[in-house]
């Protein structure tokens, strides 16, 4: 099995931000995204999704590393402040490297 | 109204009991909906003329309620500009749930309304909401790029999902008239008081949910959640008495001064000022003044409106 190395970023944040995430994680250069509802808890509440206000997501890109970098600077610079969200990449194997 | 306790028992006992989010979606759509649909027939039925000076004026006092709200929380409450605002816009704009309320509270005293009185709640759930985004960035000191576009805080207001169900319900509801809606009765209106009460158990749960932050919201926010629903209260019975509105029209628009948004004001101001922190807005608007006014507010709005036209005569 050939397989090539890629990163996969999980950003689990708002559900409110979701139009605009996936739409500037396109522009900086992803081949595309996985959305996901998602409870928790974290620093700004329990998120228990009881009604929208209170909803997440969890988005996810495989993607190059250096998309993989442009999507996380964009994100820290322009959300973490003011929105509840964390983000995290891990390394990954693919099949179809032309895809990602 | 007792269905709201069992919801507000069942989240403080930690009952299991959780709805569905995709049924809190469902339920709110429905009841933007059809409280759309029955003002449209009613609409229909008055001449636009007579209903427009009436609105203007509504909708024109209704202004100064964010304005007041937002010199209270900023000057003496010495909250950031960005939360006073942002609360400012909540207490500013109208809750659907607490008008429907009023409505069926209307009903069973078989007191009638003018039912054009949805065509104000449509009107007056907006204007607040850019209000408070003005208050917000006068002198913002956010850096220009986290801020959003005028178009987007424009579509977010105009097409957020209360506004845009309410005004299509009402506009196909004129359209259509009493015959063309006969035969969606049975889904809109009938069930609709059944509805509502489900809708009020699962905004029990919430609301319980919202007690914490209330915690973290202190004292002052607390009393001036509390007070602002009566001030703004009067000063709907006294505008909607001074407008020549009937007693129960009058009730109606006190109802609607006095209460608070949860459902476009936080998605609103979450997109447009982000900056500020929906655990207060929300945790005053939705832990506070909501079951402030279902339980304690709309009989006593609907007595102020009772004795101002009792004192006033028909104006």
């Amino acid at each position: 099995m050939k397989t090539a190395q890629r990163k996969l970023l999980t950003v689990i944040c708002e559900a409110k931000l979701e139009r605009r995430l996936t739409a500037e994680i396109m522009k900086l250069g992803a081949h595309g995204y996985t959305v996901s509802e998602a409870r928790g808890q974290g620093s700004r509440g329990v998120r228990n999704a009881a009604w929208e206000a209170s909803a997440n997501i969890r988005l996810e890109v495989v993607c190059e590393s250096a998309v993989a970098a442009r999507i996380a600077e964009h994100l820290q610079t322009r959300y973490y402040d003011d929105y509840a969200m964390i983000l995290f990449s891990s390394d990954v194997e693919v099949l179809r490297p032309e895809k990602f | 109204m007792l269905f709201f306790l069992l919801g507000l028992a069942a989240g403080l006992l930690r009952a299991d009991l959780k709805l569905p989010t995709a049924l809190y979606e469902t339920l709110s759509i429905y009841l933007l909906l059809a409280i759309g649909l029955k003002g449209g027939v009613a609409l229909a039925r008055h001449p636009i003329v007579e209903v427009l000076p009436q609105a203007a004026v509504a909708v024109g006092v209704a202004l100064l309620i964010p304005l007041f709200a937002f010199a209270v929380l900023h000057r003496m409450g010495r909250l950031p500009r960005a939360d006073a605002a942002a609360i400012a816009a909540h207490y500013g704009s109208v809750s659907v749930v607490t008008f429907a309320v009023g409505t069926s509270y209307l009903t069973r005293l078989a007191v009638p309304y003018e039912g054009y009185m949805v065509a104000f709640l449509a009107l007056l759930e907006f204007p607040a909401l850019l209000l408070g985004v003005v208050l917000a960035r006068r002198k913002s000191q956010s850096s220009p790029d986290t801020g959003l576009g005028n178009r987007e805080l424009l579509r977010e207001v105009f097409l957020g999902k209360s506004v845009f169900l309410l005004i299509g319900g009402l506009l196909i509801g004129a359209y259509a008239g009493p015959d063309g809606i006969k035969s969606i009765a049975p889904l809109f209106v009938d069930p609709f008081k059944g509805v509502l009460a489900l809708f009020l158990l699962e905004m029990g749960l919430v609301a319980a949910g919202r007690l914490g932050d209330l915690r973290r919201v202190g004292v002052f926010l607390l009393v001036f959640a509390l007070v602002m629903p009566l001030l703004g209260g009067a000063l709907g019975a006294v505008t909607g008495w001074a407008v020549g509105l009937s007693v129960g029209g009058t009730a109606l628009l006190a109802i609607l001064y006095a209460s608070a948004s949860y459902i476009a004001a936080p998605a609103a101001m979450r997109t447009a000022v982000p900056e500020a922190n929906p655990a207060l807005s929300i945790g005053a608007s939705l832990g506070v003044t909501f079951p402030f006014n279902l339980l304690v507010g709309i009989p006593l709005y609907y007595w102020l409106a009772v004795r101002l036209h009792q004192w006033g005569g028909a104006s």
